[in-house]
């Protein structure tokens, strides 16, 4: 058993293609960690240079969004199913607004 | 009676440069941007994978209820794109409105724009009788607008 992954297309340049990954550890943390020492350089696209959540992506476990769990300290077991989408956002606010709305981008 | 500009016909080696959408969801969407205008409003359009036609119209509530900024709900985002996966469809359309300014992506837009296999539609609602409707790929950071082509009843009823 191990924890599925489902990364989405635009991530996939890491992954050879594959939709869905397998990858192990009891934390977040853990699991991109793995999921990394895999598939080189995917851990950048999740995790900012200050070792937050990337604002870009949106992480579940199971049906729930990490944020709700602890975020990157969200506890993760084998068979749990982790699915990472892009987030969906923008709008006409300038970028630099918009960063200080959002904490940081 | 909604109309499109028309991108210019710029050659960047995308053979998808054209976007070919129903009226009848261009005119959805339009009604959902004037609903939620002076809010931004924004959305979806599924269609079946790889085939490029945008078929199901899936307005999405604006987390941020905000007149400058657009964010999908994060649980109704993970619903939504469930549900895509079980009917073998892909977001072929993501669009919002810009309300008081043009149709054209905005630095936020582009920075998050996550899907390279998506057309980006924009609408602004700033002019109260007519709408500017733009289409855009926004792939790594470069923004290519493309042509709108409106097409009556592409939807099967």
């Amino acid at each position: 058993m191990a924890i599925e992954v489902r990364v989405p297309t635009i991530l996939r340049t890491y992954t050879g293609g594959a939709k869905i990954v397998e990858g192990s550890g009891d934390t977040l943390t853990e699991l991109i960690d793995d999921l990394d020492a895999k598939h080189s350089g995917l851990k950048g696209r999740l995790i900012t240079p200050e070792g937050g959540l990337h604002r870009f992506v949106n992480i579940y476990v199971n049906d729930e969004d990490v944020r709700f769990l602890g975020a990157l300290d969200a506890k993760v077991k084998d068979g749990d199913s982790v699915t990472i989408l892009p987030a969906v956002a923008g709008g006409a606010l300038g970028f630099a607004a918009a960063a200080a709305l959002l904490g940081g981008l | 009676m909604a109309t499109a500009t028309l991108g210019s016909a710029k050659s960047h080696g995308n053979v998808n440069d054209v976007l070919t959408i129903d009226r009848a969801i261009i005119d959805a969407i339009v009604a959902h941007a004037r609903r939620d205008h002076p809010d931004e409003a924004c959305g979806v359009v599924a269609g079946p994978i790889g085939e490029d036609v945008p078929t199901r119209h899936i307005p999405m509530d604006n987390a941020a209820r905000s007149m400058t900024f657009y964010e999908f709900d994060s649980m109704e985002h993970l619903r939504v794109w469930r549900e895509m996966d079980d009917l073998d469809e892909e977001p072929v359309v993501i669009y919002h409105s810009h309300t008081a300014t043009e149709a054209f992506p905005s630095r936020t837009d582009i920075s998050f724009a996550g899907e390279p296999n998506a057309h980006y539609l924009l609408v602004s609602t700033r002019e109260p009788d007519t709408e500017e409707i733009r289409s855009f790929r926004i792939v790594d950071g470069v923004v290519t607008e493309e042509e709108v082509n409106i097409v009556d009843a592409t939807v099967k009823a």
